[in-house]
């Protein structure tokens, strides 16, 4: 998948995986894509009830070997 | 300990005291809404809303629209780095007297509260461990330096560390069933102790580890005090499950009874089966012990059910007086109570009871989120 931004929240714990999503995703232009890669299995919850209530859409969401990477299309 | 900001942290057993002694307490509670909604902290003093903390990143302004200005705050999150972030824009902003709950839900979840039952005859007394966070209750009956352990929690340094500080050893940890709603801590007590760890032997026909018949007719005896286990075989919540009385004046009763409920069968997926032992032990074996034995369950689904000091007790009479499970004469209306509509089951059940029976062997962190929300043992949860 192409992405424009990638947020390495990898080792951090809550709340900065989302602090940092949202600052990246504050810098996208509609359309782009960010990709944010996070160890911290609490964050998956909140990362996808942001998401959602933002209004932007998570394209996909995989886990591999422990790091959970989403991936947000801005609209 | 007070940051410079004049924020400080609160710990669960600060909290715990707040609740038993219902001061009050205003909680912000920044977890998403599904976590919240699963499982938050209770009492009767404390009021309690959910912003989720990254509705509050770029301003709290929203959350302090609805913080009553005069009260006590107390803003809770998962582990405590949301809370903390939030806390500390709060105090920013202008509002005094805020905490953060240190270590989060998770300190919450493992806080154990120990409170005195009461002497038992011979000398000697006995002691209930309340698990306040997620309702789970535990004992501890010493007597003449030995002690043994009921329905041990997964903290089993708690139980060591009470027991030390008591002059005691612990001799025996014991499970009146095989639980499915948390990680019982009686077989690594034992094995820390070198204890004996007793299980009913239906409960445990398929575990990896050897383990110590809990049936009628096996008296354990601590110190100088009798733990009858006599004919109270109490089958419903488990096929195996095992009342215990203690000194002739208090009846264990495990997940089978409950102070404002009644256990259900259905969390090793037999409700149907176990419908019929659920209602012979209710209603006919408890009924045929004496009345005036003293209920210590397993479990507390609301905190009414916590009385003074936070303890959880009641005269088995007034539980056939007053608890609705006790009160349902039809048969029919029995088993519809017992098995439908019954709450969610509780988070990994199915791998709860895998690893109590020693099937897995998942690592502390793993155990931790097994273990994350409320009970649910009781068929009137919610």
């Amino acid at each position: 998948m192409n992405t424009n931004i990638t947020v390495d929240a990898k080792g951090m714990a809550c709340p900065m995986p989302i602090v940092k999503a949202k600052k990246a995703l504050d810098s996208l232009q509609t359309g782009q894509v960010m990709e944010v890669l996070s160890t911290d299995k609490g964050s998956v919850k909140d990362f996808q009830a942001w998401v959602k209530q933002t209004n932007h859409e998570l394209t996909q969401h995989v886990e591999e070997d422990g790091v959970y990477k989403f991936y947000v299309r801005k609209v | 300990m007070t940051t410079a900001s004049g924020l400080r942290p609160m710990t669960a057993g600060e909290l715990t005291k707040i609740v038993l002694n219902k001061e009050e307490l205003f909680i912000l509670d920044v977890r998403n809404q599904s976590d919240f909604d699963d499982w938050k902290i209770e009492g009767e003093s404390v009021e309690i809303i959910n912003i989720p903390y990254f509705d509050l990143l770029d301003s709290v302004d929203q959350a302090l629209e609805q913080i009553p200005s005069d009260k006590r705050l107390l803003v809770v999150c998962a582990k405590e780095g949301s809370s903390k972030f939030v806390a500390e824009q709060l105090v920013q902003a202008g509002r005094t007297n805020v905490s953060y709950l240190e270590g989060g839900m998770k300190s919450w979840s493992e806080h154990l509260e120990p409170v005195k039952i009461g002497d038992l005859k011979d000398g000697g007394s006995l002691y209930q461990f309340v698990r306040i966070g997620k309702g789970c209750l535990s004992y501890m009956a010493i007597s003449s330096g030995e002690a043994a352990v009921i329905d041990t929690l997964r903290m089993t340094d708690v139980f060591e560390r009470f027991a030390r500080e008591q002059g005691a050893t612990i001799k025996h940890t014991l499970d009146t069933h095989l639980h499915a709603d948390h990680i019982s801590g009686g077989r690594k007590l034992a094995e820390q102790t070198g204890a004996t760890y007793w299980l009913p032997p239906k409960d445990a026909t398929e575990v990896t580890f050897p383990y110590e018949k809990l049936e009628e007719g096996r008296d354990i005896t601590v110190g100088n005090t009798k733990i009858k286990i006599q004919p109270i075989y109490s089958p419903g919540h488990t096929i195996g499950s095992t009342s215990l009385i203690v000194d002739d004046e208090y009846l264990l009763t495990g997940d089978i009874l409950f102070i404002e409920s009644i256990g259900r069968p259905d969390l090793a997926g037999k409700a149907e089966d176990w419908v019929g032992d659920l209602r012979n032990t209710l209603y006919n074996r408890y009924n045929g012990l004496a009345q005036d034995l003293i209920v210590l369950p397993a479990h507390f689904g609301k905190v009414t059910e916590l009385g003074e000091g936070g303890r959880v007790i009641a005269r088995l009479s007034d539980l056939y007086r007053n608890n609705p499970g006790l009160n349902i004469q039809d048969e029919e209306t029995f088993r519809r109570t017992v098995t439908v509509n019954l709450p969610p089951q509780p988070n990994a059940y199915q791998e709860i009871r895998q690893t109590n029976m020693g099937k897995i062997t998942p690592n502390e962190d793993e155990q931790r989120e097994m273990e994350t929300g409320p009970n649910r043992c009781a068929v009137h949860d919610k």
